[in-house]
């Protein structure tokens, strides 16, 4: 008897399994790519990750492509899909990353080149995306490799309320942070009895801090347009590391590191944009994150209290040719705003998506559609709006639909101020473009992070750190060949000289 | 004669024959004998030469070479001792080595006292009468290998120098392999005890080495936040909210080693507690009739009958304690600055960044510090006791 049931339990499983598959197959609307799985990688978020796996089912529904979403930490990211290519393990089929590494990506022909395919699909709207992403972000030598998904700019976040109460203007030299971040460090700004934070910043080693520490040198480094560069002289590759005006950037950098929380040291930009929206910091410097996360109610106690604008700048610059820091006039920087030089900082570059060349051409052609689909303003106008993708505006229409902007819960004046602080800096002709040249994660991620993160930790003076990082990003030139680096930097300015 | 005679017939095999041939046959199988037991564990040689010895030759080329991406594969350039030199004298040294502060006092004296044993040691081996020349030149050699990484040790640390990732992994070391040794010991001897819920607080004890290491370290790191904390209430009451774990150098490297001691030293309970429960029980009563107090029976009884259990154990802990790396990764991603980076975590943020070499470097470093200090351990301690029991 029991054995009789047990058959007839098998049976009736069997069928339902059975059943439920044949259901799950034939509920897929669209079958272009029926049968085919895109498996994408990317860093662990939950931003940038959690729009891709919210729009992968809809995408299957719509095409039957299956998405599978693999997650891996940031500080391995770099390398996990790196090695996976080049020893053809070939377990990725696209990567959303960083657009700095194409150096070491496009060179070795691990990437499918996207630029046909970018001219042809319509439902893209390619020239909608701002000229600034297509053309530095998403290009390389100039084809097209990558789709954008994010567009990624540093800039100052200040609490609106608390400044007009007390009579103070936003930041407009980094000077004016230090004193408005002192103003408020130790006060109680959220009413919970417990003192709070002048300022906020993400100082943690290994983490996404390093970039915090360009968009302050930005400003004393680089005064005369994009092409002149803050990384490297473009004459002959030597590091604008050991100079007055990173001195002054370093010193700003220490002082920002001892006014805010006791363990900023240890916090990454998840920690400094929770206490920011937590309401227990006056000031923050961030990418566009905390203008979206500041109207996500299930967080955000600074609604509507959040102003942003460009970076900081300086009144003194390093004058190339003397070496030393001088007053800004209208021949040293030409692009100042009432004698302040400002540099707003192309930080990172956006999260871009990138498909793998040896993966099969039914597969390349469903990686293509789902980015593709990701970007199309029909998502990406709704995603940029939603604080935890990590998605920031990118496209000309994100900037102009103040629509979608006023649904998603910004009053009209702060999507002004928000989108006005991006603008700035996007039609900045002193934009500083990120580094992107082959090795960039360790003169980035190894060489400067380290070497900050020890200075912050009080190992090493301020010319102690500058002569360390330019020992090792000289050596690691030298490695991998002076000239060579030389003209990819001066590509990825496009620098034709 | 007649014999000779008959084997001039052809097909004759006279018995001695037989004889002969068997004998002539003997050494075959008898070799055949002897190397069956090679033949049948050979399997099980290639696989662990293919699986373990050369991994250790690849890696060792790997770091004598820089790695770098070209179209269509990998390419290994030779560069020779190049990746080591830049841990101990190039761009990485302050990294690796850490950084030497001028002499003070207690720096001198520590050295002093630490050199002065180590001569002493070598004296009295050398006037033993057990001495050998090899025994005398390897303790020569360990002694001036524990010299120069006991000069590095008090020059960083007992200076106004920092310590690198070597020192600081052999502090982590020393420090947890030592204070779980003792917690293991006397929560062991707590245990034996016969006291009301002994059993209960048995497994309580091994919880904490049942958890992954990545799940200590995240509770570590929710435990040293003194903001916002489980304990925020007890940091509050001493007003050490603005006081920050992990923003100083020595009280992060505090944390990492809090967080280790606790989740290993319940294995050196267990083993400890294994020993204690196994040992006979005459002895102890024996020396108890004869007046022993328990201190007396501790010392002259359990501690030396417990030791070649304590001796294996340690040197399990410190091979695996050199291995430290979750726990600085995730509560402090090796800072501030790089203060508690262990060397695996260095050789780790360096392969990070794709240079394999370098990050092979490294580990064979470490590789190097395991073996000697394990080799050391095995015969001046290890042997000692074994001969003893």
């Amino acid at each position: 008897m029991s054995r009789l049931l047990a058959k007839a339990l098998v049976l009736v499983v069997g069928a339902a399994v059975i059943a439920s598959c044949s259901n799950g197959s034939t509920t897929s609307t669209g079958n272009k790519f029926s049968g085919v799985t895109v498996r994408v990688v990317t860093f662990t978020g939950p931003q940038i990750a959690e729009p891709l796996q919210r729009r992968a089912p809809d995408f299957e529904k719509a095409t039957g492509a299956k998405v599978q979403v693999i997650t891996v930490p940031f500080s391995d990211l770099y390398q996990k899909v790196l090695t996976d290519f080049a020893t053809k393990t070939n377990s990725y089929d696209a990567t959303v990353f960083d657009p700095q590494w194409m150096g070491d990506y496009v060179p070795p022909g691990y990437l499918e080149d996207l630029t046909d395919r970018v001219q042809n699909d319509s439902t893209l709207q390619w020239n909608d995306i701002a000229p600034f992403f297509r053309d530095f972000s998403a290009t390389f030598k100039g084809r097209v490799y990558t789709i954008p998904l994010d567009g990624d700019f540093q800039m100052v976040y200040y609490r609106k309320d608390l400044l007009q109460k007390d009579g103070l203007q936003p930041p407009v030299t980094w000077q004016d942070y230090i004193a408005i971040a002192k103003h408020f460090q130790g006060k109680d700004l959220n009413g919970d009895g417990k003192a709070d934070y002048g300022s906020c910043l993400a100082m943690k080693r290994s983490a996404q801090s390093y970039w915090a520490w360009i968009s302050v040198a930005a400003a004393y480094l680089q005064s005369q347009g994009t092409k002149q560069g803050a990384f490297f002289n473009i004459d002959n590759m030597q590091p604008l590391t050991n100079n007055p005006a990173a001195a002054a950037a370093l010193d700003v950098y220490k002082q920002l590191s001892k006014i805010g929380p006791p363990d900023q040291l240890n916090n990454d930009v998840g920690d400094s944009r929770g206490l920011f929206v937590g309401g227990r910091c006056a000031l923050s410097l961030d990418w566009g994150d905390i203008g979206t996360l500041a109207i996500d109610k299930t967080q955000s106690k600074v609604a509507d209290k959040v102003g942003a604008v460009i970076l900081p700048g300086s009144k003194q610059v390093l004058d190339r040719s003397t070496g030393q820091l001088a007053d800004c006039n209208a021949t040293l920087c030409p692009y100042a705003t009432n004698g302040v030089n400002h540099a707003p900082f192309a930080a990172f570059g956006g999260w871009s998506g990138a498909i793998n060349k040896a993966s099969s051409s039914k597969v390349k052609d469903a990686a293509f559609a789902f980015l593709s689909y990701m970007s199309a303003p029909a998502q990406s106008s709704v995603d940029v709006t939603i604080g935890k993708t990590g998605f920031n505006p990118y496209r000309t229409s994100h900037f102009n639909n103040l629509d979608t902007w006023t649904k998603a819960g910004m009053s009209e004046q702060a999507a002004k101020d928000y989108l006005g602080a991006i603008q700035a800096s996007l039609q900045s002709p002193n934009m500083v473009l990120d580094l992107r040249i082959p090795q960039t994660a360790y003169y980035q991620q190894t060489a400067l992070d380290t070497a900050l993160a020890d200075f912050l930790a009080g190992n090493g003076s301020v010319s102690q750190t500058m002569t360390r990082i330019t020992t090792q990003w000289n050596a690691k030139t030298d490695e991998i060949g002076r000239q060579s680096q030389l003209d990819a930097y001066k590509a990825s300015l496009s620098v034709t000289k | 004669m007649e014999e000779e005679d008959l084997t001039k017939v052809s097909g004759y095999v006279s018995p001695h024959g037989f004889r002969l041939a068997a004998s002539s046959w003997r050494p075959v199988a008898a070799r055949l004998d002897r190397v069956a037991g090679s033949v049948f564990i050979l399997p099980a040689v290639v696989v662990i030469l293919g699986f373990s010895i050369f991994p250790l030759l690849a890696s060792l080329y790997v770091s004598l070479s820089r790695l770098s991406f070209s179209e269509g594969g990998v390419e290994l350039k030779f560069v020779g001792l190049g990746n080591y030199a830049k841990l101990l004298v190039g761009i990485d040294h302050e990294h690796f080595l850490g950084l030497v502060g001028p002499a003070t006092v207690w720096s001198t004296l520590v050295l002093g006292a630490g050199c002065a044993l180590l001569v002493f040691l070598l004296y009295r081996y050398a006037r033993s009468a057990d001495r050998t020349a090899a025994g005398l030149a390897g303790r020569v050699f360990g002694a001036v290998v524990t010299g120069v990484l006991l000069w590095l040790v008090v020059n960083t640390v007992l200076t106004s120098g920092r310590p690198g990732t070597l020192v600081v992994t052999i502090v982590y070391v020393a420090v947890d392999v030592t204070v779980q040794y003792l917690i293991g010991l006397g929560l062991a001897l707590l245990v034996v005890q016969h006291l009301p819920g002994r059993r209960f607080f048995r497994v309580v004890f091994l919880l904490p080495m049942m958890i992954t290491p990545v799940g200590v370290a995240y509770l570590f790191r929710m435990l040293t936040d003194t903001d916002k904390g489980p304990l925020y209430p007890i940091w509050a009451h001493f007003g050490l909210t603005d006081v920050s774990w992990v923003t100083n150098a020595w009280t992060a490297r505090l944390a990492v080693m809090i967080g280790d001691v606790w989740q290993w030293t319940p294995f050196i309970f267990i083993v400890l507690l294994a020993s204690i429960e196994t040992l006979p029980h005459e002895l102890v009563e024996a020396a108890v009739v004869d007046g022993a107090n328990r201190l007396q029976v501790f010392w002259r009884i359990t501690f030396p009958l417990i030791l070649p259990a304590t001796s294996t154990v340690v040197l399990i802990r410190l091979i695996e304690g050199f291995k430290i790396v979750d726990l600085p990764n995730v509560l402090t991603n090796g800072g501030p600055g790089t203060a508690t980076e262990s060397l695996t975590l260095h050789a780790y943020t360096i392969w990070r960044a794709l240079d394999i070499g370098g990050s092979a470097a490294v580990a064979y470093m470490l590789l190097i510090l395991v073996t000697f200090v394990g080799v050391s351990y095995v015969n001046l301690f290890r042997r000692r006791v074994t001969a003893m029991t």
